[in-house]
């Protein structure tokens, strides 16, 4: 067990005295004190509740948190549980807690958790977000049932989030890893997802923990990979996911995690998804519907104003991404009005795709690139915004399933472009 | 008398004779050394010219900015211009060997400091090109970083970025070279003091409310509750 090098002495130590187990219930954080007790509680809760005679170990791994996150996660791991009156532990659930080194990064924490799993032999995983204030008991029943019953691979969530949420989501890595690999994942990027023990060894096995993707955008890199391996692949409906409040969302951070991620498996995956191939089933486990319309208070003006700002000052560097054709439809549309503004669909697939094939090039630093796409992103989002303002959950449903259609339409397209040809 | 100038003539002709039949060998040998090196040169050229193209040189000078740079000013391609000059320094080498071997006083030395200064010559370009590489990256990615803050004038910190990593590479390279090295050291401190000190002078100025928030946000102390609504009101969702 090569792997076990990266647990500290002390840690190995603590998961040799819990011994083998059958669930293991990954927490990854950082400064999540204000959500992770609440969020070990109700994992705690899901396994005594569903799993009661299975062995179970909640594993938190620590990127070094300032805010006491450690000793909340170890307070909520002892506290008395009132889950039901007739509901009791039949075997004893262990909680350990371990900071790992180098951090703060979710792919370091998502190995040091694989390697844990690895040495336990657990037979399955879950890994939870900390920062989940919705997660309720019955998530770790739907992330782990599908494995442990059915015996599927993979499972991924599917989340009910605010029309105007997971826009990067919704407009890119949805979309394009569809068109792409052939799979109709809603969440490619989970959050919470859960894993056969065999399947995370395989995560485990996998050259990528050096390099970036090992640790940012792990999570997304890892469920391409089970599809392009084909794996049995599952989505389990989990309910209402909303964000955190713990401060305002980095979008060239996200880019990188999830753009940077997507191009980057398209190169290492090409043999998969240049040739043909039978699309791959992933059933939906008690699916509902996925869009919410409460009220949001986000400011359209300034991602318009972002997007024409960046067109125009970028122009040296979308000269060596963008074709020609595209940059100037570009251009003509940064000097459109607000009301008049629209970033149509087929723009932005083509965009996309001659991104990802500029990455694939290099045509420039590979990093520059990818932070080249956010103020393009913003023009997106803000038409996503317009279009769906007063739409119906189905409306929205519709404008998403259209934009995944232009994704498949214009696929041949980015073939043309990775191989050099505009 | 007549009989002496005739002898004289006579020595000094066979002088001449006993030196051009010394010289001529030595000249032949230099053109020899010419014609050879010429092949050599060229054969150098080739093998140079197919290298940069194998390993997309031309792609490389055009993310320095030197392409550009070079067609503007209605120049061949990085590629075909490191060809030739690697062709000339080649060929200008063997030259000055069949120079130095025709046995000329006072040649000999000028001969040996050129063949002194190439390597510093080749240091020089070495550093040029790899600063101006260094000088396009940063540039670039202060320009992105400037864009995706909502930075004003991100062409304008690219520029200076760009501007100030130029003269610390020329002012390195002119020193490799020894040419005017005083001077450039002196011409850059004076450019680079002043532009760090407008800097300062601006950021204290024009930007402590940008200052104030930057370290606010790095340190972590809670923000008024009207900026954080404000924030709130901005922030998308995006994963």
């Amino acid at each position: 067990m090569p792997e076990t090098s990266i647990l500290s002495d002390d840690f190995v130590r603590e998961l040799i005295n819990v011994g083998e187990v059958d669930i293991l219930v990954g927490v990854p954080t950082y400064n999540d004190g204000a959500t992770v007790g609440q969020v070990v509680q109700a994992v705690r809760a899901g396994l005594l509740q569903y799993f009661p005679r299975e062995r179970a170990v909640i594993i938190n791994a620590d990127g070094g948190s300032r805010d006491g996150t450690q000793d909340l996660v170890r307070a909520a791991s002892i506290s008395d549980l009132s889950v039901a009156p007739d509901i009791r532990a039949l075997r004893t659930l262990h909680s350990i807690s371990t900071r790992y080194e180098g951090g703060p990064a979710s792919g370091i924490a998502l190995r040091t958790i694989l390697a844990a799993a690895d040495l336990l032999q657990a037979r399955a995983c879950a890994m939870v977000a900390p920062d989940s204030p919705t997660l309720e008991p019955n998530w770790i029943e739907r992330l782990l049932r599908p494995l442990l019953r059915d015996g599927r691979d993979l499972v991924l969530p599917v989340y009910r989030r605010h029309k105007f949420e997971g826009l990067l989501i919704r407009n890119l890595v949805y979309p394009m890893t569809r068109s792409i690999y052939k799979c109709s994942v809603r969440e490619p990027y989970p959050a919470d997802f859960a894993f056969s023990g065999t399947l995370g060894s395989r995560f485990l096995a996998q050259d990528i923990w050096t390099q970036d993707q090992g640790r940012y955008g792990t999570e997304l890199w890892l469920t391409l990979s089970a599809i392009v391996e084909r794996c049995k692949v599952t989505q389990s409906f989990l309910g209402t996911k909303t964000r955190s409040e713990s401060g305002p969302a980095d979008l060239v951070k996200a880019m990188r995690e999830s753009a940077g991620v997507l191009f980057g498996s398209l190169e290492a995956n090409f043999a998969a998804w240049s040739s043909p191939r039978e699309p791959l089933e992933a059933p939906c486990v008690a699916c509902e519907p996925t869009v919410s319309l409460e009220h949001s208070r986000l400011n359209r003006k300034r991602l318009y104003q972002m997007f024409a700002f960046g067109v125009s000052e970028l122009e040296p560097v979308f000269l060596s991404i963008l074709s020609s054709p595209t940059h100037e439809a570009l251009k003509r549309l940064a000097k459109l009005p607000e009301e008049r503004f629209s970033y149509p669909e087929e723009l932005w697939v083509r965009t996309v795709y001659e991104f990802a094939a500029a990455y694939h090039k290099a045509v420039i630093g590979r990093d520059h690139i990818v932070q080249a796409l956010v103020p393009l992103f913003r023009g997106r989002a803000f038409t996503f915004l317009t279009e769906n303002r007063d739409a119906s959950a189905d409306q929205v449903e519709a404008n998403i399933e259209s934009l995944c259609q232009a994704f498949e339409q214009q696929k041949p397209y980015l073939l043309e472009v990775w191989n050099g040809r505009k | 008398m007549w009989q002496n100038f005739i002898s004289e003539l006579n020595r000094t002709m066979h002088e001449m004779v006993g030196s051009l039949g010394r010289f001529l060998p030595r000249f032949l040998e230099m053109l020899a050394l010419a014609v050879i090196g010429w092949l050599i040169a060229y054969v150098l050229k080739a093998l140079v010219r197919s290298a940069l193209k194998l390993t997309r040189f031309d792609k490389l000078s055009e993310h320095t900015g030197a392409t550009p740079l070079l067609r503007g000013a209605a120049l061949p391609s990085p590629t075909e211009m490191v060809s030739r000059f690697v062709f000339w320094v080649a060929w200008l080498g063997f030259i000055l060997i069949g120079i130095n071997a025709l046995g000329i006083v006072g040649l000999e030395e000028h001969v040996s400091s050129f063949f002194g200064f190439l390597p510093r010559l080749f240091a020089g370009l070495f550093i040029l090109f790899f600063g101006l590489l260094a000088a396009s990256f940063f540039s670039r990615a202060a320009l992105l970083s400037g864009v995706n803050a909502d930075l004003p004038s991100p062409r304008l910190i690219s520029w200076a970025v760009r501007t100030m990593i130029i003269l610390f590479v020329v002012s390195m390279a002119f020193e490799e070279l020894g040419i005017g090295s005083h001077t450039v050291i002196v011409a850059f401190a004076l450019t680079f003091g002043s532009l760090m000190l407008g800097f300062a002078l601006a950021f204290g100025l024009g930007g402590k409310e940008l200052a104030r928030k930057y370290l606010e946000r790095r340190f972590g102390r809670e923000q008024p509750p009207n900026e954080r609504a404000h924030e709130h009101e901005d922030e998308l969702s995006p994963l």
